[in-house]
């Protein structure tokens, strides 16, 4: 309303005034966010102590008062010293690799950045032809893992696995979990939504009584039962009878997700293969399977992290996963001291921890990508 | 099904012997048949495996095994039992463990997730962002490794019995768990008792009428003092009346431990705070996109209404956010108490502790011991989800 008329008709616009101080800049964040009532002040000024109180808290432990070096247990006996770091780092190649062999370690690291370039081939959308680094995914690197791994083949001495632990366990028991229980759920999916009712009944039976049960039954069960079910003389690995528990776990909650996918293809998908005379496998193949399974990609990456996490319970069944190898660390006399049991737990907590949010950010990015394709 | 009746493979020959194999009709006919003999087939070869194994073992088969004497002590037991008692004996004990644990994991993990789902929604940056930061580590470090920090981290390294931390109201904590004080009641207390069930009729009766008056005249009615002083007033009252007829029997260090009170496991202990801590940070994902999920223009109408924030709250977005909320939630109740069998780690006696490890290394039946306890799991889940479908029918949104 400032405006000036210099000349008959012509209408200047005096400058802006800058806004309030307290609506913009630090101050007016502060007062907007933190500071807006005096309820809210109070709230805040408790919040603000009881995170000093756990930041320094925390640190005081993980790095002031923490102990950095030594060989063994006593350097950590005294009784308000922190973490006891040097537990960590003698045990570092145990937590990562179990017992398996020193002069071996390279094949597992190689695995690793076959699997690691592998997937980032698949990942990440700049990289191009994700036709060939998904055919080399199902035929070629489950073998190669897997000649790498045990060895046996390309004369590499065979590591028996019971050798195998650590992270090492943890990861092939997560993705060769997932990797088979996509075919079981996919089956089982078609299963439950088929018009025969053998297989419908079937494929609900199986489904619904994994999916009531907890995994450490699953896991009992391949453990005590699974032999007793085999004919004579014929006997299984122990972590190949664990991976069969996880995979027949996992790929029920499988099923669920991808016939959630499946239930989001329009009935005029079905429709138009069935006019074009399209098979049942042509029709699943081509035309519902592509698309459902694109939907559920976010629904498969989390079950994912719910596997990762789940593999800690092989533990209970005598197989050695990075926090089953911490644990048995942990009775080591060696190392025996207050602050080490912790220090341990925190170490296999940030290792979990980095893996399981690494790949739910990932997935809730692809599926924010994912919709802003089906927003068109 | 006229229509599939003519759906014929193109070329397949008319009036054939062979005519039906060719409708979709007898195609099924067959896959069906072919899933009954594979199926079969496999089933036959692992029964005849496991007779022939099990006889090979001179492991006994059924259930006789059920009211053999167990022999075995269990740290916690809420019926009576003793090592004399059977194996059957021996489940329920488990069980009852197992649904302890449980329910009082629910309880304590719906209050941690729902203050923490709306902690998450609040205007204070900070309030949401520790939210953030709690939701964000719970979920993301499995269960089993919060139960190991929470057991052998924690509460393994808290004071013996002698130098054990005293805690306000006579409660001590140490190594061996946490002792409370048992109220002890004298005559009298059934009064007490019967106060506090006729304070619960009426606060139901109360709300009952109260939703029924305004659905009528539009009326609201305060009903939270009155249902406070109904459910927690009219026990007090009583108590005071009869003189407050409870004596405390207060854990007292005798030789090397506390004697008296109750005695809380520290692996109950363990347990009970690994699981609502864990669940509890799922179920404020859950709060929180369930009120995300009421739509703005839902609340936008409420406040051109004229509503006041706490009705607006009260009538429009809670109703339809527990719409949203209400069926993963029990999905969730339903993995904690699955969940309650990690309890086996770090040795809370919960039933697959006690059954599926205990009794069965004892008796060596496999199949019979692990049947039982899945079919326990199953009951409990199978009767969740007719909980759910009932509720769902209910709250289902009447379409036009």
């Amino acid at each position: 309303m400032t405006g000036s008329t210099k000349a008959a008709g012509t209408f200047v616009a005096a400058a802006d005034l800058a806004p309030p101080r307290s609506e913009v800049g630090v101050i007016g964040w502060l007062s907007k966010n933190l500071f807006s009532s005096w309820s809210n002040s109070l709230i805040t000024l408790v919040c603000l102590w009881v995170t000093w109180r756990v930041v320094m808290g925390v640190l005081d432990w993980a790095v002031f008062s923490a102990v950095w070096t030594g060989n063994d247990g006593t350097v950590c006996q005294s009784a308000n010293v922190g973490a006891c770091w040097p537990f960590v780092t003698a045990k570092f190649g145990q937590f990562m690799y179990g017992r398996y062999p020193d002069s071996e370690r390279w094949r597992v690291l190689l695995t690793y950045g076959l699997t690691a370039v592998t997937l980032a081939g698949l990942m990440i959308p700049a990289i191009p032809g994700k036709k060939w680094f998904g055919i080399f995914a199902v035929v070629g690197l489950p073998f190669i893992s897997w000649g790498l791994l045990y060895g046996g083949m390309f004369g590499l001495p065979v590591v028996k696995t019971e050798f195998w632990g650590g992270l090492l366990v943890t990861l092939v028991v997560a993705t060769v979990g997932i990797a088979g229980s996509f075919p079981i759920g996919i089956i089982l999916a078609l299963g439950r939504r088929s018009e025969m009712p053998v297989a419908r009944w079937v494929s609900i039976f199986f489904i619904e009584v994994v999916r009531a049960v907890p995994l450490i039954t699953i896991l009992f069960m391949s453990s005590v039962m699974l032999p007793l079910f085999l004919p004579d003389g014929v006997s299984f690995d122990k972590l190949l009878r664990a991976l069969i528990g996880v995979m027949l776990f996992s790929g029920a909650y499988m099923a669920e997700t991808i016939r959630g996918g499946l239930q989001a293809i329009p009935r005029g998908q079905y429709e138009a293969a069935d006019s074009l005379g399209l098979s049942f496998p042509q029709k699943m193949g081509l035309i519902v399977l592509p698309q459902a399974l694109k939907l559920v990609i976010p629904g498969i990456v989390n079950s994912f992290v719910g596997l990762a996490k789940d593999t800690s319970l092989v533990l209970i069944i005598g197989i050695f996963d990075l926090l089953g190898i911490v644990q048995a660390g942990l009775t080591d006399a060696k190392w025996f001291a207050p602050g080490t049991a912790m220090t341990g737990y925190v170490f296999a907590a940030f290792v979990f921890w980095v893996i399981c949010f690494s790949i739910s950010r990932y997935s809730a990015w692809l599926e924010k990508r994912l919709s802003v394709g089906d927003r068109r | 099904m006229a229509l599939a009746d003519e759906t014929r493979v193109p070329g397949a020959p008319r009036n054939s012997a062979l005519d039906w194999l060719y409708r979709r009709e007898g195609r099924q006919i067959i896959g069906q048949v072919l899933i009954v003999i594979i199926l079969g087939a496999f089933l036959w070869m692992v029964v005849s495996n496991t007779i022939y194994n099990l006889q090979k073992q001179n492991i006994a088969s059924g259930f006789g095994f059920w009211d053999n004497t167990a022999g075995f002590d269990i740290s916690q037991t809420l019926i009576p039992y003793s090592a004399t008692s059977s194996y059957g004996h021996a489940f329920w004990v488990g069980l009852l463990n197992t649904l302890l644990v449980s329910v009082i994991g629910i309880v304590f993990a719906t209050i941690v997730g729902f203050s923490v789902g709306i902690a998450r929604l609040s205007n204070n940056w900070l309030v949401a962002r520790l939210a953030t930061v709690y939701v964000e580590v719970a979920r993301n470090v499995p269960l089993l490794l919060q139960l190991f920090v929470w057991y052998f981290a924690v509460l393994k390294n808290l004071p013996g019995p002698r130098d054990s931390i005293q805690l306000p109201g006579g409660s001590v904590l140490n190594v061996r768990g946490l002792s409370l004080p048992a109220p002890v009641p004298q005559s009298g207390a059934g009064m007490v008792l019967v106060a506090a069930i006729v304070g619960m009729v009426a606060m139901i009766a109360l709300n009952v009428w109260a939703t029924r008056r305004q659905r009528e005249t539009g009326q609201p009615f305060g009903r939270l003092l009155p249902s406070l002083a109904l459910l927690l007033g009219l026990p007090i009252l009583a108590a005071a009346l009869m003189g407050f007829p409870f004596t405390f029997d207060y854990p007292v260090l005798r030789g090397f431990n506390f004697q008296g009170g109750i005695v809380v496991l520290p692996e109950f202990i363990a347990l009970l705070l690994g699981l609502v801590f864990y669940t509890g940070a799922f179920i404020a994902e859950i709060v929180r996109s369930g009120i995300q999920g009421v739509s703005r223009g839902q609340k936008e109408a409420a406040r051109a209404l004229g509503l006041t924030s706490g009705q607006m709250l009260k009538l429009v977005v809670i109703p339809q956010a527990m719409r949203i909320i209400i069926p993963p939630l029990t999905s969730n109740y339903l993995n904690l108490t699955k969940n309650s069998s990690l309890g086996v780690a770090i040795a809370y006696p919960d039933l697959v502790s006690v059954f599926s490890g205990t009794v069965l290394n004892q008796t060596g039946q496999a199949i019979e011991v692990i049947s039982v306890t899945m079919l326990v799991y199953l009951t409990l889940s199978l009767s969740t989800s007719a909980f759910m479908n009932w509720f769902n029918s209910r709250m289902k949104l009447v379409e036009r």
